[in-house]
């Protein structure tokens, strides 16, 4: 109790400093990904996909990053082991930060296809078992984020392999797919803005102090008008964008998909907020969710188990440094995806991003930690298994498993060790 | 940095490159009769520069082949069987390489082409050009394919252009008996090793539209996995 009447403000400060890094981190690496496939489609330029990036990471990670961010401060461990001694809760946290930012920095200097969300909850769950006790792990929950690991991939492929097969009856394989693409094309905008609406409505209120009551039986009927509307407004938005897009000719031996080509583009812009929103809503847990913990431990005097709401001062530093790390860097790697990712074109860009997206606002809605890169990964096999890309690399996929395997030992190592140095440092 | 693991997901597609190639072949193809027509005019330094130049493109070809084969590592997810794709591209390189071994004999021997047949001989290559000329539309059909997924309308515009193809060649048979029959009645005037090699011609302008009708039967079997 003395250790954090004593040093509370240092350790809040510096927590706060962990956090702030690991978040400009996930803006500087992940967000890249998340938004590379609108630029490498051609619908977006880098500054666009920025400029839309910042403003649904921020909203994604304001409004609907409550969940996650509750499961990683204080689903994956029970703290009422170390009741008495708050200061390790605090340690474990901090130490689990650091870990997860060095095996972060290792990996992606190396190139290795490693998630945030596995290094942090590896980090965690290795200074728990270790610093703690084997018991102060809450295995279920940790087997059920285990699980969502594999199937958020295999989800997130469906949806995109039934969206592009959507696209391939509605759209590409009709006699004439410029005007179908005109009159479909909404429809998909107005999926985009009633999720996101709805996830905003049904998660994210609580921070704003915002309530609508239609009178409805179920929290899920009374945010409906609004999520219809939402959703309405969009399709609108969108469909005025498509109206200005004239059909042009192709030369002789030129792809006659050009012209639909360039509707799809329209509709990339919102999958892209839709991915943004789902990224943020999602990854803003890894950074501030241990950061939470600490934060409550230090506020409440030292008392673990006291029930407190997540303060939204968290989640916005969160969105600050996402925001920050894309403003910083996270646009060069973007350029460099872009350039890399040129062959996917925007009909299956879309169907990636939206499938992507959809599985990953339904696992932040549940407050289950997933990997937003490994679920775009099992999208864009999706549309790959609908025969819908040239070429892709099945090698990474091995190599994704591979960093699996790796990252949780080396996570969970990194988390000890940090852990002890702190504790000797300040205990 | 090592390169990013998500791009590196996304390989090169063999669609673009397997169609430039085909071009190619078809390009080389396409300076048969100008290279015929020199020859009838008895203007070798003409014909020498024509199969410097189908020589050239031969090699172009060659070498889109071989980065097109160096790029293809088994661990790829594509829409079409790789070993099709193997396939597709040996029958193309078919074209541009009996290309190059006509206008090698007609220039090393100076091959005289005799009058009763020139007419004939003409129409008989620029049939052959034709159908190598329907196989590059068939194959520029594949980035349209791979759009629809290999799925879809697209595939009867495939068909048909692949009917099509095999009517050429079908009609560029009959064009090649009869160029064999029109030979067959002067043969005894002529040198005997001309007309050995005359024969030859004759059948490698064969092999050419033979080849061009493979790589269509070949995009055939690809789309139908």
């Amino acid at each position: 109790m003395e250790i954090i009447a004593e040093h509370g403000q240092t350790l809040l400060i510096l927590g706060c400093i962990f956090a702030f890094f690991m978040a400009w981190g996930i803006g500087a690496n992940d967000v890249a990904n998340a938004m590379g496939t609108s630029v490498g489609s051609g619908a977006l330029t880098v500054k666009q996909a920025i400029c839309i990036a910042i403003v649904f990471e921020f909203a994604g990670a304001y409004l609907a990053g409550g969940e996650v961010t509750s499961t990683i401060r204080k689903g994956i461990l029970d703290p009422t082991l170390i009741d008495d001694e708050p200061q390790l809760l605090v340690f474990g946290m901090m130490a689990s930060l650091l870990a997860a930012g060095c095996w972060l920095l290792i990996a992606s200097m190396k190139g290795w296809p490693v998630s945030t969300t596995h290094s942090i909850i590896g980090a965690l769950v290795g200074f728990a078992a270790v610093g703690i006790s084997v018991d102060a792990v809450n295995w279920g929950k940790v087997g059920t984020i285990v699980a969502s690991w594999v199937v958020s991939p295999l989800l997130a492929g469906t949806i995109s392999y039934a969206l592009f097969v959507s696209v391939q009856r509605l759209i590409l394989d009709t006699s004439n797919p410029f005007k179908n693409a005109k009159k479909y094309v909404p429809m998909y905008m107005f999926f985009v803005g009633f999720m996101i609406a709805m996830v905003t409505i049904l998660k994210g209120l609580k921070n704003t102090g915002l309530d609508f009551d239609f009178g409805f039986s179920s929290k899920f009927l009374n945010a409906m008008p609004l999520a219809v509307t939402a959703g309405l407004i969009v399709a609108i938005v969108g469909g005025t964008m498509l109206s200005r897009v004239k059909e042009t000719t192709t030369p002789e031996d030129g792809n006659r998909f050009a012209s639909v080509e360039n509707l799809f583009a329209i509709l990339m812009i919102f999958t892209a907020a839709a991915m943004a929103f789902a990224h943020g809503s999602n990854d803003v847990a890894n950074a501030v969710g241990p950061l939470a913990a600490i934060a409550s431990v230090i506020e409440s005097g030292g008392d673990v188990a006291k029930k407190s709401m997540l303060p939204p001062w968290i989640l916005i530093l969160g969105g600050i440094g996402i925001v920050f790390g894309l403003a910083t860097y996270g646009f060069k790697v973007m350029a460099t995806i872009g350039k890399k990712i040129t062959e996917l074109t925007p009909s299956r860009g879309f169907a990636a991003e939206l499938g992507a997206a959809s599985t990953v606002v339904f696992a932040s809605t549940w407050g289950l930690p997933i990997s937003t890169t490994h679920t775009l990964v099992g999208a864009v096999l999706g549309v790959g298994l609908a025969r819908g890309i040239g070429a892709l690399n099945l090698k990474v996929v091995g190599n994704i498993f591979m960093s699996w395997v790796v990252t949780l030992p080396a996570g969970a190592g990194f988390a000890i060790i940090f852990f002890y140095i702190l504790k000797g440092v300040f205990g | 940095m090592a390169g990013n693991p998500f791009s590196n997901l996304f390989g090169q597609s063999p669609i673009r490159p397997i169609q430039e190639h085909m071009k190619l072949a078809h390009q080389c193809a396409q300076q048969l009769p100008l290279l015929i027509d020199a020859a009838l005019a008895n203007d070798w330094p003409k014909v020498e520069a024509q199969y410097d130049l189908i020589s050239e493109i031969e090699n172009a070809a060659d070498d889109a082949k071989t980065s097109l084969r160096s790029n293809l590592p088994n661990s790829l997810m594509m829409p079409v069987d790789r070993g099709d794709l193997l396939v597709l591209i040996s029958r193309q390189d078919e074209i541009a390489n009996c290309t190059k071994d006509i206008a090698g004999i007609m220039l090393g021997r100076k091959m005289q082409i005799p009058t009763e047949i020139s007419e004939l001989m003409k129409e008989f290559v620029n049939e052959a050009v034709e159908t190598s000329a329907q196989a590059l539309k068939a194959v520029n059909e594949m980035d349209e394919l791979l759009e629809m997924g290999f799925k879809g309308r697209v595939l009867t515009v495939v068909e048909e252009l692949i009917e099509e193809l095999n009517r050429l060649e079908h009609k560029n048979d009959e064009l090649q008996i009869d160029v064999r029959a029109a030979l067959f009645k002067i043969e005894n005037e002529l040198p005997p090793v001309n007309v050995i090699f005359l024969y030859q011609v004759i059948e490698w302008v064969g092999a050419l539209a033979d080849a061009a009708q493979n790589a269509g039967g070949k995009l055939q079997l690809l789309i139908a996995r």
